[in-house]
């Protein structure tokens, strides 16, 4: 168990790593900005190269930091309350029923908005069906939550190959950049940004709670957690934060499910540094990876998934490999 | 008088359906143990988990200090009593010391960290059963007899006055088994906490426990002095196996014949 003292060293500089990271993805792309620029720009003074980081690069990094540290926060919370390491933002079927609604409204040829719209919808009706189906005769074991939502999950992954095999060639480049997770669409910043700071603030004051459910329900309604209330408000957390990033950046693989573990691998298993950790890291992460994105064969754009997962597995193999047995 | 730590009034306890224990009356003082005996699936877990308020009781009531154990807030309960399960699963990695640290949970406030305090509570517990040493090992390198006893000192860190243990013996070598039921002896004649334990050899039951409860598992109970009650004629009857009884020194024994 980490101190308090610890735990705050360990923020504070993967907080360090956060700014970094923003700072990197404002001066890095096909038009370079100085630091001393990026700075002007920032602290408010007219010029050339401010309106690149304000109006482009600025809100992109914001809303791929917060998309990062929600799939790192859902993962995290997804993983104690389904109490398996395997588990993902996506493992329940929200992305699934976010990329069933985004297609939809892709096919239809609706603007940036109204796909997102759409998809939020697609992902909370997602989260409604699986919460009834695994709640329905009330035993709402992990199993059989699991279960559920892997099987919803599939079934809009039907409707989603469904959707894109019947999609005019000039549409499908967009839809497969949005399942493969793109920040280039996104329209606004500050939305994510909000969800991030809400959910984490909601989920903190549970975090030694989270602890003792992730060692077992009977255990911990013994240790004194109220753990059917618990889980509802976890499962709902989870979702929400799964929902408001999908709908920001489209489905964006790896960092949920591999974050929470980097940073378990590298801190242990507190929720309380955990938690905020993840976040971090997770956003750090998805800037960096968005960042070479962009730039890798610019003027051409990547998916950032691809760069996530790039970035992601070579660096827990290593952190894997060097664990004490 | 004082009121008794846990107090069960015509308690009943289904398993899908079917009663298996059928309005038992039980209290627990301080300072008494009680062992739970009968066959496997008799529904000694489920009667213990429902004392424990990890299920709803299927009629009856349940008293905690004389207080309605439904309506104790659950953080308020864990400070009043202490349940040990038969199963320990641990998905993700975690040290000895953080494992015994859980157990201080219902003590803490939601912002508050383990204090030194703490540290030095779940250090003794480990101690006490011989886990001193070990409270940086990765709990999934540990045997299963280890984990036990580390469930056992979660549940010392715990300090309820109140023990409510499932097979506290499982996988424990003879020699720690003697320990553990040593262990809360000596915490029930000294620190006059109350155990209810799920046993299933009989003359540690005799030997450690003052009172049996025997569940038969069709609903009906029987409960008494150890030595009134575990005799060779009613063990017979409990585990459907003729038993024989051996005195030695005031300890007794059961022989299958």
């Amino acid at each position: 168990m980490p101190t308090r003292q610890r735990a705050f060293l360990i923020l504070a500089s993967l907080g360090l790593l956060a700014v970094a990271s923003i700072g990197l993805a404002l001066t890095v792309g096909s038009f370079k900005v100085s630091y001393a620029e990026v700075l002007a720009a920032l602290l408010g003074s007219e010029g050339g190269a401010g309106d690149v980081v304000l109006q482009l690069r600025l809100p992109r990094a914001l809303a791929g930091f917060a998309c990062g540290g929600l799939l790192a926060l859902a993962g995290a919370l997804m993983q104690v309350l389904l109490r398996n390491p395997l588990a993902d933002p996506y493992v329940l079927g929200i992305s699934g029923g976010a990329g069933v609604g985004a297609m939809f409204a892709m096919l239809l040829g609706w603007p940036v908005l109204g796909v997102d719209g759409l998809a939020f919808v697609g992902a909370f009706a997602a989260m409604l069906l699986v919460f009834g189906l695994a709640h329905g005769d009330g035993s709402w074991t992990q199993t059989r939550l699991l279960l559920t939502g892997v099987i919803v999950a599939a079934g809009c992954g039907a409707l989603v190959a469904l959707m894109l095999s019947i999609a005019d060639e000039h549409k499908l480049r967009g839809m497969l950049f949005w399942l493969m997770g793109d920040l280039g669409q996104s329209a606004q910043w500050w939305p994510a940004f909000a969800a991030l700071a809400i959910a984490l603030l909601l989920a903190m004051p549970f975090a030694r709670e989270l602890n003792l459910l992730s060692r077992g329900l009977m255990q911990a309604q013994a240790l004194g957690v109220a753990v059917g209330r618990l889980r509802y408000a976890i499962y709902l957390l989870a979702s929400l934060a799964t929902a408001a990033s999908v709908t920001t950046a489209g489905s964006i693989g790896f960092v949920g499910l591999v974050v929470p573990h980097l940073v378990r691998l590298a801190t242990g298993n507190d929720q309380r540094l955990l938690l905020p950790a993840s976040v971090l890291a997770g956003g750090s992460l998805l800037v960096l990876a968005d960042t070479l994105a962009r730039t890798l064969i610019a003027p051409q754009q990547l998916p950032v998934g691809v760069l996530t997962a790039l970035i992601g597995v070579p660096v827990f193999l290593f952190l894997l490999s060097r664990q004490p047995k | 008088m004082t009121r008794p730590l846990l107090e069960a009034r015509q308690l009943a306890v289904d398993i899908g359906g079917k009663t298996v224990v059928d309005r038992v009356d039980l209290s627990v003082a301080s300072g008494e143990r009680i062992a739970i005996l009968g066959r496997n699936g008799a529904g000694k877990s489920t009667l213990l988990s429902t004392l424990a308020g990890l299920r709803p009781a299927a009629g009856g009531s349940l008293l905690l200090d004389g207080e309605d154990a439904a309506l104790l807030p659950a953080r308020e309960a864990a400070r009043r009593r202490a349940w040990l399960g038969q199963f320990q699963s641990d998905p993700f990695g975690s040290t000895v010391l953080e494992t015994a640290l859980t157990g201080r949970h219902p003590h803490l406030g939601r912002w508050d960290w383990e204090s030194k305090d703490d540290a030095e509570l779940a250090r003794s517990a480990l101690k006490a059963v011989g886990l001193d040493g070990m409270e940086a090992r990765q709990i999934h390198t540990l045997s299963g007899g280890e984990r036990q006893r580390l469930a056992i000192a979660t549940l010392l860190t715990q300090a309820a006055p109140l023990y409510l243990l499932d097979e506290p013996l499982a996988h424990l070598d003879l020699n720690h088994q003697m320990a553990v039921l040593e262990l809360f002896a000596g915490t029930a004649r000294d620190g006059g906490a109350g155990v209810i334990m799920v046993l299933h050899d009989p003359a540690l039951a005799h030997r450690f426990c003052d009172r049996a409860l025997l569940v038969y598992g069709d609903g009906r109970t029987e409960i008494g002095p150890v030595d009134t009650i575990l005799t060779a004629k009613t063990l017979s009857e409990l585990y459907g196996y003729g038993l024989r009884q051996i005195e030695d020194r005031g300890h007794r024994c059961f022989i299958p014949e």
